[in-house]
């Protein structure tokens, strides 16, 4: 990343954290909803940055990590619900338990590569809310009717309206995650996971672990993607089986390629990219359906399948990569 | 009269390595040519150039039309038969499914029936292994296989990649018979590659000697063989 | 003794689908080495484009035969547009590329007849097919149409020259080539192939699980199973695997039953079917990745 990245990194946090005060000056701007959509982005960008730990920096393909998004938001809604577990502390509890199954399921993935790895996951993706409807959970999960919830309150009494602390509380986590996603890619791990992506037999031989790095690697990217879920449990207060159908490991791969495979930045751009579209869709199709009258449902997913063809074809780098191309570019001519 | 084949400042390229240079040279019609050289001097590559296997640049022209930008499927339609090097069979196919997939593009029924007893006449251990999975025939046997589909095109021109590779030197020499024959009696011009250079010169009546992806020397099949420069330096024995 | 006669013989039915898609993933697989994950939507989509039909007035059988036909262009199609460019692309492009085909299948399913589930009609007589208390009437139907589907494809590939062309094309691209294949053209026509195989699958399960964009998910996993336990790449293995995968099927949901009547306690049911999917799909993959008639093909060095 170019280092002018860092100065607009920090301008950006400190404008996240300016801006939810703001509130009471601009009650229209700055409402409630709006704070809440920003929220679901932030938690659609830790989804996103787990996928591509795994998939852009290791090179193991998923289609399945909406089962790990499901694992760390059955956990918080389990641990909240049964138990009057406070919702910090389902955090490491989603983040762990994500983290096992992932490291499990990166066992048998360790024999499967490009679009073998892609099946077993992508078939992981599907059975995920049958598993959660399955008889003897029931007790646990709540069926088919699954979990409802209530949203976090402000601690120690802070003046704030629940969709700021919610925000605040996001954008936190994000944080800490995003700067340990930095932190391990910059290591010496790090480096082994892309080696193994880049040059895996080359690596075996170099006395790399691949076998453990990739497992781990998993994990990791699960436990992520887990606390995703985890945080989504409690923005949304409600977790049930059909919210975690194959169509979110869709979103997670959307905001993959449209950040860039191999992108932290990228991650980010690319989750609060889906849940922007994944919006408007509704708000159009509504509107297409009110409005006009017309008997036609807009899907987002029309919008996310004609982007994950094109830019496959434009921008195999991303937006946010096909963006610095693009500036270098323009950099070197003037 | 005008030569079958016309190659003309042949360059061609692997990704970006370049491995042909400049290559000349011309096919009568009806002859047998043959192109020496050592390992890794291109006449594997100049075969596959001929059918638009690799990038190339250049002139190639058969039969007074420019073939080189044209797809291999296309040039093999204008008959141009490629027997590649190894075993060029579709090893899970049968004998008779290999046979046929040469005549795929052809419609007279009669006149292909006609060509397979043809073949087997040449290659009568064929016909008892018709129904066998090519996959599990002999080398020799395999190698038989490929020029007998390659005959199935009722080729103008037959391009030949090392026949004799990892053969025993009897199948090596029944082969080369065979393909005298064919010659002879099917008026089929005939490029030859070969490793093995006295045979090659043996049955080819013009040669050309590539080094490095260039052609260093050519000639009548008898100047070359007897040139003990040529042999010491380009081939070897 | 009855209740596990009928029980086999839905798992036939079953199984002669998951058979149908089952040879349509092959078919691409044979040639491209591509795992094609919007199969099950393409055939969804085909079997709306025979509802379409049928609305508009068309007997079923011929919108039938017109839903397999825009069904093969639409194939041909898709591989000539938007796969072809991509053929030597990294895996997760094509991998990404499927997904996006699947999301526009259904998506574009959903918005076009919308997401209520409708009912779909079954071809066959009610009195004089089946046979009363063992296969009812739209099973037989189901088994025999996709007998005679894969009847036909066999001798398609098998004896003529253009199945040959396409089964050499898919062995060896470079020698098709050389023996004047026009390789290209022949990958699209087992893709146009492979979604009128899958066309049929979808028309003939949408009167079981009536019609709905999402109706294929399951049954596309189940397809990957049956392929994977005939051994993905041979076609013979695929429609065996997909009777054995639908037959096992019913009787795991069958023997659950028992046991939950027997002992009261629920171990496995009809909830679970997509697990038994992941659990077989992930097995194969790990434990036995030939399949269970995978064999190598004979080769004399």
């Amino acid at each position: 990343m170019p280092a002018f990245s860092r100065k607009w990194v920090m301008a950006l946090v400190v404008l996240a954290i300016v801006v939810p005060l703001l509130q009471p000056l601009f009650p229209d701007l700055v409402s409630d909803y709006r704070l809440f959509l920003v929220s679901t982005m932030i938690i659609a960008a830790i989804a996103v940055l787990g996928l591509n730990l795994l998939t852009g920096f290791n090179g193991q393909i998923s289609l399945g990590h909406s089962a790990f998004y499901a694992v760390g938001a059955y956990t918080a809604a389990i641990l909240m619900d049964r138990l009057d577990c406070p919702y910090w502390l389902t955090l490491p509890a989603a983040a762990i338990l994500s983290f096992i199954v992932g490291y499990l399921f990166g066992l048998p993935a360790l024999r499967l590569e490009g679009h073998y790895l892609a099946l077993a996951t992508f078939a992981l993706a599907l059975s995920v809310p049958q598993i959660l409807k399955y008889k003897w959970l029931e007790d646990l999960t709540g069926g088919v009717q699954g979990i409802v919830l209530s949203k976090p309150e402000p601690p120690f009494g802070l003046p704030l309206s629940e969709d700021q602390w919610l925000f605040y509380y996001c954008l936190i986590v994000m944080l800490i995650l995003y700067w340990a996603a930095a932190n391990l890619l910059n290591s010496r791990s790090g480096r082994a996971m892309m080696a193994i992506r880049d040059y895996h037999i080359a690596a075996d031989t170099m006395g790399i672990d691949t076998s453990l790095y990739k497992t781990v690697t998993f994990g990791i990217s699960a436990a992520y993607t887990g606390i995703a879920g985890a945080l989504s449990a409690s923005a949304v207060a409600f977790v049930a089986p059909d919210s975690f159908s194959f169509f979110l490991s869709i979103k997670f791969l959307i905001g993959l390629v449209v950040g860039g495979v191999g992108s932290l930045a990228g991650s980010v751009v690319g989750g609060i990219f889906y849940v922007l579209v994944d919006n408007s869709a509704q708000a159009l199709s509504t509107y297409i359906k009110s409005d006009l009258g017309l008997q036609f449902d807009l899907s987002a997913y029309t919008v996310f399948g004609i982007l994950l063809i094109v830019l496959m074809y434009l921008m195999p780098t991303g937006i946010v990569g096909g963006v610095y191309g693009m500036m270098r570019r323009l950099r070197r001519s003037s | 009269m005008t030569p079958l084949l016309e190659v003309k400042g042949l360059k061609a390229f692997y990704g970006t390595t370049q491995s042909l240079y400049d290559v000349n040279f011309e096919i009568p019609s009806g002859g047998i040519t043959t192109l020496l050289g050592a390992n890794g001097a291109g006449k594997t590559t100049t075969l596959r150039a001929i059918c638009n296997m690799v990038r190339t640049e250049g002139m190639i022209r058969f039969d007074g039309q420019e073939i080189g930008r044209m797809a291999t499927e296309e040039i093999v339609r204008r008959r141009i038969a490629h027997v590649p090097e190894g075993r060029g069979t579709f090893t899970s196919l049968t004998v008779d499914e290999n046979l046929r997939i040469a005549a795929y593009t052809r419609r007279d029924k009669a006149a292909v029936k006609e060509e397979l007893a043809r073949v087997f006449d040449y290659f009568p251990r064929l016909k008892e292994r018709i129904q066998q999975q090519a996959g599990t025939l002999s080398g020799g046997e395999q190698q038989m296989l490929a020029i007998a589909r390659a005959l199935m095109l009722k080729p103008r021109l037959m391009l030949l990649d090392e026949p004799s590779f990892g053969l025993a030197p009897l199948i090596v020499l029944e082969i080369f018979r065979i393909l005298r024959r064919i010659n002879e009696e099917e008026k089929v011009s005939i490029l030859l590659v070969e490793q093995n250079a006295a045979l090659a010169l043996d049955l080819a009546s013009h040669a050309y000697v590539l080094e490095t992806g260039k052609v260093v020397m050519s000639g009548p099949s008898s100047v070359v063989k007897n040139d003990e420069n040529i042999r010491k330096s380009y081939l070897g024995y | 003794m009855q209740q596990l006669l009928e029980q086999l013989a839905s798992g036939l039915a079953n199984g002669a689908i998951y058979a149908c898609v089952a040879l349509a993933l092959v078919m691409i697989y044979v040639s491209t080495d591509h795992l094609n994950f919007a199969q099950g939507e393409m055939a969804m989509f085909s079997t709306y484009i025979s509802w379409q039909l049928m609305n508009w007035g068309l007997n079923f059988w011929v919108a039938f035969v017109g839903a397999i036909l825009i069904s093969f262009v639409m194939g041909v199609l898709i591989e000539r547009v938007i796969l072809r460019p991509l053929h030597n692309a990294p895996v997760l492009s094509i991998v990404v590329v499927f997904i996006g085909l699947l999301a526009i299948c259904n998506s574009m399913a959903g918005a076009i007849w919308s997401y209520l589930i409708k009912e779909y009609p079954s071809p066959f007589p009610k009195s004089s097919f089946g046979i009363a208390g063992v296969i009812g009437p739209h099973q037989l139907g189901v088994v025999l149409v996709t007998l005679v589907v894969l009847t036909l494809l066999f001798v398609f590939f098998r004896f003529t020259p253009l199945g040959l062309a396409m089964r050499a094309a898919a062995q060896n691209p470079q020698m098709a080539r050389l023996v004047g294949v026009r390789v290209d053209w022949m990958l699209a026509l087992g893709w146009g192939l492979a979604a009128a195989v899958g066309a049929v699958a979808g028309m003939m399960v949408a009167h079981i699980v009536y019609l709905d964009p999402n109706m294929m998910g399951g049954i596309l996993l189940y397809a990957f199973a049956s392929a994977l336990i005939g051994g993905i790449g041979n076609p013979g293995g695929a429609v065996v695997g997909g009777f054995i995968v639908g037959v096992l099927e019913n009787m795991v949901a069958y023997a659950g039953n028992m046991i939950e009547k027997t002992t009261g306690v629920y171990i496995i049911g009809n909830g679970e079917k997509l697990t038994v999917a992941l659990i077989i799909v992930i097995f194969v993959l790990t434990l036995k990745p030939a399949g269970l008639f995978g064999r190598v093909v004979v080769k004399r060095v």
